[in-house]
């Protein structure tokens, strides 16, 4: 990739929703700020290899554009005079950055709205803030693009014909709208954390990031949720170790193999401090706040032998409590496989199958059991399984190599 | 803004002495809050007729409604609201009001 592609590509990541959410706010059209911030970048695309990376990229963008909006606007007001000449000039001075931070959470909040199904605001989420593309998001969700594309349109047409607003909720409304918006936000940090593509970068830093910092912005409205601080936790504590988890030859590093030396201390003790202000609450904890805790176990050991897996093990009861996915199970039975052996885990692992037979997790655990126990010839089919699903580059050159590692 | 608010019912004319107070205490709020276009309750579907004048020859009558389901539209309510989250408040508090179900919709 040449410099002034890596430079479009990052400052795609970090300028798409600020270009989004300002257009969304001055047009009030989400679509034509969709459309339009879209087309700046394809401009940039075509013009910056030739001209240069302008010195403010993202006021560039942003110029760009409000003018294709406006174009836009024009064209449709020959036809429909809705639109007042007024809110139409070319020479606005773009908004300083920073007051456009908060507009993000705006525009989350409109795409999170209740009144949207959970797979829409995940998709728009996605599409809106995180400027994902429609084939990206439709591959995420093991769905074709047109539908994809069918439903985002869908959804960008209900909140322009419902009059969903674009704002961010009274305080009343606040914490029940969070809760929405704190499944989105961990979908999309799972998917920085495990990128999904072929060409894809195995870890999407960028993304995230972004979920860090609308978590944490949400975190300083509603300090005293549990389940916001429990979810800024968990990321905090995963993204810590990041830099440990992909080997310099682009391999999937598994907790157990991980320098822990490379860990980010400073995101560890942050995670830490939070998980211990919820336990100071006693307060019954929701699923966020107990994954944050399973994971502040696994980053106060030293080294992998020195894991409290029983303690990792009675979290896992209690989450399973609270949520009964069959994708809890079997992190549970992985967890269980490290107290009471494998052939336990595997016993439970395989009663889980029916619901998880299309899932690479199931068949990457499985397999690695199957290893423990000897059943070398099952384990490499439980691969060969859990390669052909995997989506994460290196996940699959992790799992690849433990196929070829077997015996026989 | 205008949305038009639909009362979910599989009976007609079962709305009890407590539930027609707590709608008329309602209407009187919504009338306060300046949100009041237009309310009412309809009769039975089996009471509705079909117009087809769509065809040259004379309008086509057909007796009942024109989707027989178990649930049907058993009255509705027009609110004047400056959003959708305005109008989803109000529909709950109608929701609540009559002890029935309630589609939300736009005006165009």
């Amino acid at each position: 990739m040449s410099d002034v592609q890596e430079a479009i590509t990052r400052v795609h990541h970090e300028e798409w929703a600020r270009v989004v959410a300002s257009l969304t706010r001055r047009f009030g059209d989400l679509d034509i700020a969709e459309e339009a911030a879209a087309e700046a970048f394809a401009t940039a695309v075509e013009r910056w290899p030739a001209d240069g990376v302008p010195p403010n990229p993202g006021a560039w963008l942003t110029t760009a554009a409000n003018r294709k909006a406006i174009d836009r606007i024009r064209r449709e007001s020959k036809r429909d005079d809705k639109q007042k000449e007024a809110q139409m000039s070319y020479d606005e001075p773009p908004e300083p950055l920073g007051v456009i931070d908060d507009e993000r959470l705006r525009l989350i909040f409109t795409c999170c709205h209740p009144a949207l199904a959970m797979e829409t605001r995940v998709a728009l989420t996605l599409r809106m803030v995180g400027g994902l593309t429609v084939p990206e998001i439709a591959r995420g969700f093991l769905v074709q693009e047109t539908a994809m594309g069918q439903r985002i349109t869908r959804a960008k047409a209900k909140i322009k014909a419902a009059k969903i607003p674009y704002r961010v909720p009274s305080a009343e409304d606040l914490p029940g709208r969070v809760s929405g918006v704190l499944s989105v936000l961990f979908l999309v940090f799972n998917e920085g954390y495990l990128a999904t593509g072929p060409d894809t970068d195995p870890i999407r830093h960028e993304l995230t990031a972004e979920a860090i910092r609308l978590t944490r912005l949400i975190r300083a409205l509603l300090p005293e949720d549990g389940e916001v601080a429990g979810l800024l936790a968990l990321m905090l504590l995963t993204e810590a170790r990041r830099t440990a988890r992909v080997s310099a030859s682009g391999e999937l590093i598994s907790l157990r193999d991980q320098d822990r030396g490379a860990w980010d201390r400073a995101l560890v003790a942050e995670g830490h401090r939070l998980v211990r202000e919820r336990l100071a609450t006693r307060l019954p904890p929701g699923r966020y706040q107990i994954l944050a805790a399973i994971n502040a176990v696994h980053t106060s050991a030293r080294d992998a032998a020195d894991t409290d897996w029983s303690q990792v093990v009675a979290l896992y009861d209690q989450l399973v409590r609270v949520d009964r996915s069959p994708i809890v199970a079997l992190n549970r039975a992985i967890a269980v496989a490290e107290v009471d052996g494998p052939e336990v885990a595997l016993a439970t692992i395989d009663r889980l199958g029916d619901k998880l037979s299309g899932y690479h997790a199931y068949h990457a655990a499985r397999a690695d059991l199957l290893r423990r126990v000897g059943r070398s010839q099952e384990s490499r089919t439980a691969y060969d399984a859990a390669i052909e699903l995997a989506e994460n580059t290196a996940e699959v050159a992790y799992l690849s190599r433990r196929r070829d590692q077997l015996a026989g | 803004m205008q949305y038009l608010i639909s009362v979910i019912d599989n009976r007609t004319g079962s709305s009890t002495p407590e539930e027609d107070a707590a709608i008329d205490a309602f209407n009187e709020q919504l009338v306060a809050g300046g949100h009041w276009v237009f309310a009412g309750g309809l009769s039975a579907p089996s009471d509705a007729t079909v117009i087809d004048a769509r065809g040259d020859g004379e309008p086509i009558f057909t007796d009942g409604p024109y989707l027989e389901s178990k649930e049907h539209v058993a009255g509705f309510w027009v609110f004047e609201a400056p959003d959708l989250d305005v109008a989803l408040k109000l529909a709950a508090a109608a929701s609540k009001a009559c002890n029935r179900r309630l589609e939300v919709r736009p005006f165009l």
